[in-house]
């Protein structure tokens, strides 16, 4: 981050990236999430943890306008500088601002990843939907992320049908990162991976966050994920937010008798 | 013909027959566009033509002259029985020259001889969804033309080319008309692809079995998709046709014995008709005819 835009760069820190205002989520008399406001600034990582049905996903859901809340707007800050309501967008804008300038990791790969494809193809994709028309630059920018995620570059025309679930979870990750999106949304980015594969795709996420200034939401129930990859955390419980603050002050000093709960119900081993 | 009054004029009754031109309409006001029609049993089965079949009995004349080619031959059984069902039940002229044809009925082939303004081409599709089999949902596909969200049909071109070095497809080879929408010329060899682009002569596209029409238009863009450092070409073949030596022409492979010996002839059985009468002669020809003296 070293030229001509650092004025630029500090106007744009000042503002934060995302308005949440008042979101709230019915299924019929069932509340999904209620009345949810918070401000995401640019580079910033928020984790939002919580049990099981605590309408995390939902939340997420909802900001990512894969769901259309019952009330409420989220306001997200374009390239240009100007807010847009996102749920006032046609939806070929909100297509192209979730292949463009966003990303979403899915707790299951399956469900990111088109699996009868080759991984090159997986993360050449949204390069070719914005209009990228040269293979051969396709194939090295391809070749240039699995190896930033740490896919030998000999996998590149396999399927990722033939990867792991680490792999596949990690492949997921390079196809959202391709086109330099300013904010990922991550659903559980490591659900259903082992512990010591855990660790390592957690350093690769930190890593990339890092050097990318990327804003993110993480939903997890998993704490030490929260610990590890964010700055702010929400905690969640019956679809309010019931505890928010920075990371290391809620998991250190929690008020809230449900959160002291959570805290205290980490296994150590 | 006087058996002819108990069929409609060219089989379909007036109102199916306005419905599909309606159809036709919007497919040419919308090139490329695949619209829905009330696509009718036909006395044939799907996969066999209903679409070309209703699309031409639509737009059929008394006046018309037809030619039906089915891979470029006139003379296949579906090509034949197609022409001996419009004689029947339209009682119009029929004809396998090319030039003298106002609609020419097609599967799987444009004639070599260029089109001229005010002919037809109606083409016989099986499949109208150029994205079906990379996205089977019919709600996302349509979405996908409405937004013209195409990135994906070129993840199919880049896996042909990461698996074979090439782009592999030879046969409804995908097109982009006008600029917007992306199609499926129907399973014509790729080599015919150039002779959709601001071709003279009207396209007409009818799938029965899927119950879509679309169109190009006369002096359309039709632009085969592809890459900048992969860019689209036709097929090329070594030797000329057998029998009248047309070269740069679209060839059939015809195995003539056991023991590995082959053809390769024009697949359009009038164009290759044509140059032999014209004294053209391949080199299976220019043999048989020595043996014969």
């Amino acid at each position: 981050m070293s030229n001509p835009d650092n004025q630029e760069l500090q106007a744009a820190t000042d503002t934060p990236l995302l308005k949440v205002s008042g979101v709230s989520k019915f299924y019929g008399s069932r509340i999904g999430c209620k009345d949810v406001s918070f401000e995401l600034w640019p580079g910033e990582v928020l984790a939002i943890v919580g049990e099981s049905g605590s309408g995390k996903t939902t939340l997420l859901n909802c900001l990512s306008t894969r769901l259309m809340p019952t009330t409420g707007s989220v306001e997200y800050r374009m390239r240009d500088g100007n807010f847009r309501d996102l749920y006032h967008m046609s939806e070929a804008e909100r297509r192209f601002l979730m292949r463009t300038d966003w990303g979403f990791v899915h707790q299951n790969p399956a469900d990111g990843l088109r699996m009868t494809v080759s991984a090159g193809a997986n993360v050449g994709e949204r390069l070719m939907a914005v209009g990228d028309r040269h293979y051969g630059n396709i194939r090295a920018t391809a070749n240039d992320w699995l190896t930033r995620v740490e896919i030998g570059t000999d996998r590149i025309d396999d399927q990722p049908r033939a990867f792991s679930g680490g792999m596949r979870q990690r492949l997921q990750i390079a196809r959202n990162l391709v086109t330099s999106p300013r904010l990922v949304f991550m659903d559980e980015p490591t659900g259903g991976l082992d512990v010591s594969v855990q660790a390592r795709l957690l350093d690769l996420v930190r890593g990339l966050v890092n050097d990318l200034g990327l804003s993110a939401i993480v939903v997890t129930h998993d704490l030490a994920v929260a610990r590890l990859l964010s700055h702010r955390m929400m905690v969640m419980k019956d679809g309010h937010v019931i505890e928010h603050g920075l990371t290391d002050r809620v998991l250190d000093d929690p008020r809230e008798p449900y959160t002291q709960l959570l805290v205290s119900s980490i296994l150590q081993v | 013909m006087t058996d002819l009054a108990t069929y409609n004029f060219a089989y379909l009754d007036e109102q199916t027959k306005r419905m599909i031109r309606r159809a036709i309409l919007k497919a040419i006001a919308i090139p490329g566009y695949q619209v829905p029609f009330a696509s009718r049993e036909m006395p044939m089965p799907y996969g066999w033509g209903t679409g070309g079949v209703q699309v031409t009995a639509s737009i059929i004349g008394p006046e018309d002259v037809l030619k039906v080619i089915d891979q470029g031959a006139d003379d296949t059984t579906n090509a034949v029985s197609i022409r001996a069902f419009f004689q029947k039940v339209a009682n119009v002229a029929v004809t396998t020259h090319t030039k003298d044809a106002t609609i020419i009925q097609t599967r799987h082939r444009i004639p070599e001889q260029k089109l001229a303004e005010g002919q037809v081409l109606v083409y016989q599709v099986p499949i109208p969804e150029p994205l079906r089999f990379l996205e089977p949902r019919e709600t996302e596909t349509r979405k996908m033309h409405a937004l013209e969200e195409y990135g994906l049909m070129h993840v199919k071109l880049y896996e042909d080319i990461a698996h074979n070095g090439r782009i592999s497809k030879t046969y409804a080879y995908p097109v982009k008309v006008a600029g917007r929408y992306v199609m499926d010329p129907s399973p014509t060899p790729k080599f015919d692809n150039p002779k959709m682009h601001m071709s003279e002569a009207l396209q007409l596209f009818g799938a029965g079995r899927e119950k879509r029409i679309y169109a190009v238009p006369p002096y359309t863009e039709v632009v085969s998709l592809d890459f900048e450092d992969y860019p689209f070409e036709i097929q090329k073949f070594e030797q000329p046709c057998a029998l009248c030596g047309a070269q740069g022409v679209y060839l059939d492979e015809v195995v003539l014995d056991d023991k590995g010996g082959r053809m390769f002839v024009c697949s359009d059985t009038d164009h290759c008709e044509d140059r032999r009468e014209h004294g053209h002669a391949g080199e299976m020809l220019a043999q048989n005819k020595e043996a014969a003296e």
